[in-house]
C-alpha cells in the first residue's frame, strides 16, 4: 500500500510532461488530463481508506531512512484533503473544457493544470518541510502561469501583486527553514516534533509564530490576505475556482500540520491564532458585503471563512480540529461551487458586476438552484452541508470556555447569509442597472454549455452528499484530529 | 566566517525589505532577488562549516554538512525561474502601459470612492475652487511684483 503513496504527484506529472508532447492535438491533452485525475481521484480514495485502517502510510524515497531522505506520508487528514483536493481538480478540469475561453486558446494550459495538481498533492503528502516548501512552490509556479494566462491588462496588474507577495512568503519561509535547520539540525517534520521538544521554551514558541506568518500568508490569514481579493477575481473563472478551493485549503492544511505535529502544547499560540481567526472573519465578511462584483464578494468570503477553519485549529481540541477538517473538506466544494457558478453567470450574463446583473432566476432558472445551494451551505443553513462542521465549532467554542469566538462566529455567519443575499437579490431578482458589457452567452435549457452545468451541479451534489453522509465524514474527521492531537503514530510511523 | 556571513545576510535583507517598498516594479524584483540571496546566505550558515564533504577525500569529522547546501541550490533553482517570470511579467505590463509602476487595484479605489461619495466630491470641488483661487491670488501678487 505505502508504495503507492507517490502517485498522486507522478501522475500528474507525468501527464503535464505527455500533455506538451502532444500539444498539437487538443483532445489528447483532454483525454490525459482527464485520465491522470481520474486516476489520482480513485488512488486517493484507495490511500484515504488504507490510511484510515492501518495507520500512516509512509515512503522513503530513493530508500534514504527518514530524517534524511524525502519521506512522504499519508495520514488520515493527508488523505482527506487529497481525495477532495483531486476531485475538486477533476470537476474544474470538466468545466475549463466546457468553458470558450483560457482552455481553448492556450496550449499550455493543461500541462500547466497538471503541475498545479501535482503542486497540490504533493503538499498534503510530503513529511519534511523543505519538501513543502517546494511542492508550495510547484503549485505556486503554475498558479502564476494560470493567473496571468492571456497577459491581459488587469491580469498582469494582478499577477504582479500575486507572484510578488507569494515569492515574499517563500522568501520568508527559506529563512525560517534556515533557522529551523540552525536550531535542531533537521527539517523532517516527525524529526522536528522529537528535536523542538528539547529547545528551550521561547525558541520554538518563535518557531511557531514564525510559521503562522508564513502560512498564514498562503492561507490567506488577517492582516496577511490582501493580495487574495485583488488577484483571485481577474483569472479565468475555472481557474479561480481551483484557486479558491484549494491554493488557500493548502495553506491551512499547512497550518494544520505545522501547529499540532511540530510543537508540544505550551508553544501552541493559540490565543494569537484565535485572535486573528475572529479577525479574519469579521474583516473579511465586511469586505465582502462592500463590493459590487460577484468574484469579488466571493473572494472575500474565501477569506472570511479561512477564520472559522483557524478557529478550530486555535481551540487544539479534537472536536475543534474535527469541526476545522470538516469545515474545510465543506468549504472547498461550496467555495469552488460558488465560483462554477460564478463563471456561468459571467457566461451568461455577460459581467461579473452586480449592477450588469439581473433577472436571473427567470433568464437561467438552473444557475440559481445552483447558486443557491452552495451559498446556503456557507452561509451554515441546516440541512446543508456547512451547518455540521459550525455546529462542531461552537460546541468545541463552548467546550474549551472561548465564548467570545463563538459569538463572533455566529455574527459573522448572519453576515455571510447577507452577502450572499446581496448576489441573490441584484444578480437573480434585481434588474441590471447598466447594460451589460462582455459577450453575452444563449441560456439554453441547461443553462449553459452541457460541459460547465454538469461539473457544477456534480459539485452541488457532492455538497448536499457531504450533509447527508455527515454522521460517518465526522467520525473520519474525529479520528483523523485524535491522530493529529497525539503525534506518536505519525512520529513512530515515520522514524520507525 | 559564519559573522561574516550574517552580516552579509542582514545586509542583503536590508536592503532587499527597503527596495520591496519601493513603487517602482524594477525595484521591487530587483529588492526580491537580493531578499531570496539573503535567504540563501543565511541557509549557508544554518549548516556546520568545514571541508569538502567528501567521502574518500578527507576525515568524516571534518566535513562541512551539506544539506543546507542542497537545499540553498534547489531554493536558488526555483527563485531563479519565478524571477525570470516576474521579469517577463513586468515586460509585459511596460508594453501595455509604457510604466513599471504599481498600479492601484480599481476595483477598491471605486469602493473606497463609493462609500462616502456625496462629501467626498463637494469637498474634492470645494478644494478645486480654494486651490484656483489661491493660484489667482498668487499670479496676481507675482504679477504685481
Amino acid at each position: 500500500m505505502s508504495e503507492l503513496v507517490a502517485l498522486p504527484v507522478l501522475i500528474p506529472l507525468i501527464g503535464a510532461a505527455l500533455s506538451i508532447l502532444v500539444g498539437r492535438s487538443r483532445v489528447a491533452q483532454r483525454a490525459i488530463s482527464l485520465v491522470a485525475l481520474t486516476a489520482t481521484t480513485v488512488l486517493s480514495v484507495v490511500l484515504l481508506v488504507g490510511a484510515d485502517r492501518d495507520g500512516p502510510l509512509v515512503m522513503q524515497s530513493g530508500g534514504w531512512p527518514a530524517p534524511i531522505g524525502i519521506t512522504l506520508v499519508v495520514d488520515r487528514l493527508s488523505g482527506i484533503m487529497l481525495t477532495i483536493g483531486s476531485l475538486m481538480l477533476l470537476a474544474v478540469l470538466v468545466f475549463a473544457i466546457g468553458q470558450p475561453g483560457a482552455e481553448r486558446n492556450h496550449v499550455g494550459f493543461q500541462s500547466t493544470y497538471l503541475i498545479l495538481a501535482a503542486g497540490v498533492a504533493g503538499s498534503f503528502i510530503v513529511g519534511d518541510l523543505f519538501t513543502l516548501f517546494v511542492s508550495f512552490e510547484m503549485m505556486l509556479t503554475a498558479s502564476y502561469v494560470l493567473l496571468t494566462l492571456g497577459g491581459g491588462r488587469e491580469q498582469v496588474r494582478a499577477g504582479m501583486t500575486y507572484v510578488v507577495i507569494s515569492l515574499l512568503a517563500s522568501t520568508l519561509f527559506v529563512t525560517s527553514l534556515a533557522l529551523l535547520y540552525a536550531a535542531t539540525g533537521t527539517v523532517n517534520m516527525a524529526d522536528l516534533a522529537v528535536k523542538l521538544g528539547e529547545l528551550p521554551d521561547g525558541v520554538s514558541a518563535a518557531f511557531a509564530v514564525l510559521l503562522v506568518v508564513v502560512f498564514g500568508i498562503k492561507a490567506g490569514l488577517f492582516p496577511l490576505f490582501s493580495w487574495l481579493p485583488d488577484s483571485y477575481p481577474v483569472a479565468p473563472s475555472a481557474v479561480t475556482a481551483v484557486f479558491a478551493g484549494l491554493l488557500t485549503k493548502v495553506g491551512v492544511y499547512a497550518l494544520i500540520r505545522s501547529q499540532t505535529l511540530l510543537f508540544d502544547a505550551p508553544d501552541r499560540p493559540a490565543t494569537l491564532l484565535l485572535v486573528l481567526a475572529g479577525l479574519t472573519m469579521v474583516i473579511g465578511i465586511l469586505g465582502a458585503i462592500a463590493q459590487d462584483d460577484v468574484k469579488r464578494i466571493l473572494s472575500f468570503n474565501i477569506v472570511s471563512h479561512i477564520g472559522y477553519m483557524v478557529m478550530g485549529l486555535a481551540l487544539f481540541s479534537v472536536a475543534g480540529l474535527a469541526a476545522a477538517v470538516f469545515y474545510t473538506v465543506h468549504h472547498i466544494v461550496a467555495m469552488t461551487t460558488l465560483f462554477l457558478t460564478g463563471g456561468l453567470i459571467e457566461h451568461v450574463g455577460g459581467s461579473s458586476q452586480l449592477s450588469r446583473l439581473g433577472n436571473l432566476t427567470r433568464t437561467a432558472p438552473v444557475i440559481a438552484v445552483l447558486f443557491l445551494v452552495p451559498a446556503l451551505a456557507l452561509g451554515g443553513f441546516p440541512p446543508l452541508s456547512g451547518f455540521v462542521p459550525k455546529l462542531g465549532l461552537i460546541e468545541a467554542g463552548f467546550d474549551q470556555g472561548e465564548n467570545v469566538i463563538v459569538v463572533v462566529s455566529l455574527v459573522v455567519s448572519l453576515l455571510t447569509v447577507l452577502s450572499m443575499m446581496k448576489i441573490w437579490l441584484s444578480a437573480f431578482w434585481g434588474d441590471a442597472t447598466e447594460q451589460p458589457q462582455g459577450v453575452v452567452h444563449r441560456v439554453g435549457t441547461l443553462g449553459g454549455p452541457a460541459l460547465m452545468v454538469i461539473p457544477t451541479a456534480t459539485l452541488a451534489a457532492v455538497s448536499l452528499a457531504i450533509a447527508v453522509a455527515a454522521g460517518p465524514l465526522y467520525r473520519l474527521c474525529e479520528r483523523a484530529a485524535v491522530e493529529l492531537l497525539d503525534r506518536t503514530g505519525y512520529v513512530e510511523a515515520v522514524l520507525g | 566566517m559564519t559573522v561574516t556571513l550574517a552580516f552579509a545576510a542582514a545586509t542583503l535583507f536590508g536592503v532587499g525589505t527597503y527596495l520591496v517598498l519601493q513603487r517602482k516594479l524594477s525595484r521591487i524584483i530587483i529588492g526580491l532577488g537580493l531578499l531570496t540571496h539573503g535567504a540563501n546566505v543565511l541557509l549557508m550558515t544554518s549548516g556546520r562549516a568545514g571541508d569538502e564533504p567528501l567521502i574518500g577525500v578527507g576525515d568524516v569529522d571534518d566535513f562541512a554538512d551539506p544539506l543546507p547546501h542542497a537545499m540553498a541550490l534547489t531554493a536558488i533553482v526555483i527563485t531563479f525561474g519565478v524571477s525570470a517570470l516576474l521579469l517577463a511579467i513586468a515586460f509585459r505590463s511596460w508594453i501595455l502601459r509604457g510604466d513599471d509602476e504599481v498600479e492601484n487595484d480599481v476595483a477598491d479605489t471605486l469602493i473606497a470612492r463609493g462609500g462616502v461619495e456625496p462629501r467626498d466630491v463637494s469637498d474634492e470641488a470645494r478644494a478645486e475652487r480654494e486651490a484656483e483661487q489661491a493660484e489667482a491670488e498668487l499670479a496676481g501678487e507675482l504679477g504685481r511684483e
